[in-house]
């Protein structure tokens, strides 16, 4: 029934931006998913075991734009053991045969091999954009296959990602006679920087408008690279370190500055001199992004002395050294910020020099606030209540009490209520992590409240099954559920194991669900790859069907078990 | 290493344990850090009366003070022990920060602390030109075995000195750089006049100089 030429549908469908909107369009007749397989150029692939990458070629023929996620978010926190998986290979070597359009690929938590990197520079050669966020398996050498032979590339961005260094020389394997870079960004690599190649490569870049270096890269190179790029919009400093603040590096710097009207967006600072930050000043209040998240170097009363010249910023990263007044300067400067991020300066240690003082302070400042990680050693249900009620339009809120189950210090009660209040003045809530300590209640007001919700984080929470079960029947929105030492057992597991299909993932681990549990899941639910890892100090273990399982990932898949599994992965 | 609280305690420490150890093997005195934790304190010459000292964030920052053994105790003591993947932040930050060996600097006195990364510095002069550089009131007036950094206002003389990885306050200088570098906690220049309560240095045989 189409009352339309397929060309006029198919320009029509140009308009659908979003990724949920065109699978909706997909699903309507044959005629509307003809229509759109052969018009579709992005494609996002949430998960590379849940569809094989030919199925996926072989749907979307004029592909364009390729996102994919190998691991499991929590392969952040070490919880994903090596050699999982998440290979990328497959998806190259497919691409390379059946993608003649690409252009982009987006990479996260993938492994991805030098061999992958030279295929897909060999293969395709007009790639623009490559962006690999926190993958793992490459080294310089990869990198240099890209820079050679992908001569029309606009953005090479490196994004905390483990790379092996084989020098820099793969820097000059760049077209000499010009590039089309606009963003670069080698911040995560470990090695030394050649300044020479490195001032060249941006000198032939007329483009570029968004450079981060590594922490290798000193000031006084940074200098002549400002010197080559005062039109940059986005920079990473490099180390920032200067011994001597009289010094001739630091009057050049602070004239380069001067002269980076364009700049908005600043990150780096690895090792920065706190004295050096002045020459930041007089361009500062251009700013709406700004990351010190990696600069522990500097002191709360620095921060607070750049933050205060910093009115415009709608993003902020910076670690807890800030402290609860610090946060304060924010709230009263930064009335435009929409993120906030706050890390604690100490990862191993279970000590943040910010409270819930400091994030009732800037919940009074920050109206617009939207998005919040925030990692702090106490926090109060007042407190929470009192942010719930300052902001209403968060879509991200995740907090975390590094120190698990702790109570409210002043009532000594859960912080159910401070998180209920969360999860009902906030509508758009999309992702949510709670700590501290946790009754089942607070999940009760997640299931009623969270309509929007689509990823909730749970650790060192929870009662009984109850909790888990007020989130699967409540969070209609949820896409991803991931837990760690919790008591969520067998009945919470298998209560409503539908719902597991309408999910992208499942993570359970140190909870109490057992092989039996997950071998009923399995058997009921064969479109879903219930994978299980037991190995307790370095070994496997044998289980017994009464026996806990250590770590639970279920995931939707077209695909079938998976081929490449490592043995301490067992598919059941 | 295959139990997850050796794991956390390893992954808190400053790196260059190693180097450490192998200092330890060579026989030199003051850097010993072994097993038999109780001893150690008599072994150095380190003095416990500066322990209590109001040094910025002190309380919070010994990992191992009092409260936060109460607080684990209140727990069920499985809890840290099993805290594989927390807190939640993403190794490549986590090796960002560690990677930098930062102390926090206090000067008597002084209301507000510095930074310095002890990676930049190649040895102690680098270490006191620095420090001199940073609270720009000091001069460095060279002893013959020792430095320390003079006020020339009122004549102050304020001798470095660290807080070590066992919570022991020493004399900055008495063992190899290296050694300092993965030992040190934070520093704190002291006024010569408070700090003779530490054993002078250039007695490097002398273990139970207290």
């Amino acid at each position: 029934m189409n009352y339309f030429p397929e060309e006029v549908l198919e320009h029509i469908f140009d308009f659908l931006t979003s990724d949920r909107d065109r699978n909706n369009v997909s699903t309507v007749c044959q005629a509307w998913y003809r229509i759109e397989r052969y018009s579709r150029k992005h494609v996002f692939v949430g998960n590379c075991y849940a569809v094989r990458p030919e199925r996926m070629a072989a749907r979307f023929p004029r592909l364009r734009s390729l996102k994919v996620k190998g691991k499991h978010h929590f392969a952040d926190f070490n919880l994903v053991p090596p050699g999982w998986g998440g290979f990328l290979h497959s998806w190259i070597e497919t691409a390379a045969r059946e993608c003649p359009f690409l252009e982009e690929l987006q990479l996260k938590r993938m492994v991805v091999l030098d061999e992958s990197l030279e295929l897909l520079a060999q293969s395709i050669p007009n790639l623009k954009s490559l962006v690999l966020i926190s993958c793992e398996g490459f080294s310089t050498d990869g990198l240099a296959a890209i820079a050679a032979h992908c001569r029309v590339l606009r953005e090479l961005d490196l994004l905390e990602n483990e790379v092996e260094d084989r020098g820099s020389q793969w820097l000059s394997y760049f077209p000499e006679s010009g590039t089309s870079l606009v963003t670069l960004n080698i911040a995560c690599l470990k090695g030394e920087v050649n300044a020479g190649a490195l001032e060249r490569l941006v000198s032939r870049s007329p483009n570029l408008r968004s450079l981060r270096l590594n922490r290798a890269v000193s000031v006084e190179t940074l200098a002549k690279i400002l010197a080559c790029a005062p039109q940059l919009v986005d920079l990473g400093t490099g180390s920032f370190m200067l011994t001597d603040r009289h010094s001739d590096a630091y009057h050049k710097l602070y004239g380069m500055f001067h002269k980076c009207n364009s700049l908005r967006s600043m990150s780096g600072f690895w090792n920065a001199a706190p004295h050096c930050l002045p020459a930041l000043y007089p361009i500062c209040s251009n700013f709406t992004v700004l990351n010190l998240s990696y600069a522990p170097t500097i002191d709360g009363s620095d921060l607070m002395k750049l933050i205060q010249q910093c009115s415009r910023l709608q993003k902020l990263w910076i670690l807890d050294c800030i402290g609860d007044k610090g946060l304060e300067v924010v709230a009263t400067t930064c009335r435009e910020l929409q993120e906030l991020r706050v890390f604690p300066s100490d990862p191993g240690g279970a000590i943040a020099d910010v409270t819930e003082e400091g994030l009732v302070s800037i919940s009074s400042g920050c109206k617009k606030l939207s998005s919040l990680l925030y990692f702090c050693f106490q926090m109060t249900n007042a407190a929470l209540i009192t942010v719930a009620k300052n902001c209403t339009r968060f879509t991200c809120f995740r907090l975390c009490i590094l120190d698990p189950k702790k109570p409210d210090p002043v009532t000594d009660e859960p912080l159910d209520e401070g998180f209920g209040a969360i999860v009902r003045s906030n509508k758009d809530l999309r992702r949510l992590s709670v700590s501290g300590l946790l009754s089942d209640r607070v999940f009760m007001y997640i299931g009623k409240y969270a309509e929007r919700l689509e990823m909730l984080s749970i650790a060192f929470a929870g009662e009984t099954d109850m909790a888990m079960m007020h989130v699967l029947n409540g969070c209609k929105s949820l896409r991803k559920l991931e837990i760690m030492d919790s008591p969520f057992g067998d009945a919470a597991l298998l209560q409503d194991v539908e719902k597991y299909e309408t999910m992208r993932s499942l993570w359970m681990s140190s909870c109490d669900v057992t092989l039996a549990g997950c071998k009923t899941l399995a058997a009921k639910m064969p479109r879903l790859n219930v994978e299980i890892m037991n190995h307790r100090d370095g070994t496997d273990v044998d289980l017994d069907d009464t026996d806990k399982v250590d770590k639970l990932y279920v995931y939707r898949t077209m695909a079938g078990p998976r081929s490449d599994a490592p043995r301490f992965v067992l598919t059941l | 290493m295959s139990t997850d609280t050796a794991r956390s305690s390893t992954e808190s420490e400053v790196s260059g344990l190693d180097y450490e150890e192998t200092e330890l093997k060579l026989g030199l005195p003051g850097g010993a850090r072994n097993g038999a934790a109780g001893s150690e304190t008599e072994r150095k010459r380190g003095f416990s009366e500066t322990v209590d000292l109001t040094l910025g964030g002190s309380a919070s920052q010994s990992a191992d003070s009092a409260g936060a053994q109460a607080s684990a105790a209140e727990k069920p003591p499985a809890a840290k022990a099993r805290a594989v993947g927390w807190p939640p932040v993403r190794n490549f930050r986590k090796n960002a920060l560690k990677s930098c060996t930062y102390v926090k600097v206090a000067v008597d006195g002084a209301p507000y602390l510095r930074k310095v990364d002890l990676e930049m510095y190649g040895g102690y002069e680098q270490l006191l030109a620095a420090l001199q550089d940073m609270f720009s009131c000091f001069t460095i007036r060279d002893y013959q075995t020792e430095k320390r950094l003079v006020d020339p206002v009122n004549g102050t003389e304020y001798v470095p000195t660290y807080e070590d990885k066992d919570g022991d306050w020493m004399l900055v200088g008495d063992v190899p750089w290296k050694m300092f570098v993965a030992s040190c906690k934070r520093i704190r220049l002291m006024k010569s006049s408070e700090a003779v309560n530490l054993a002078p240095r250039g007695t490097p045989g002398c273990t139970n100089s207290k």
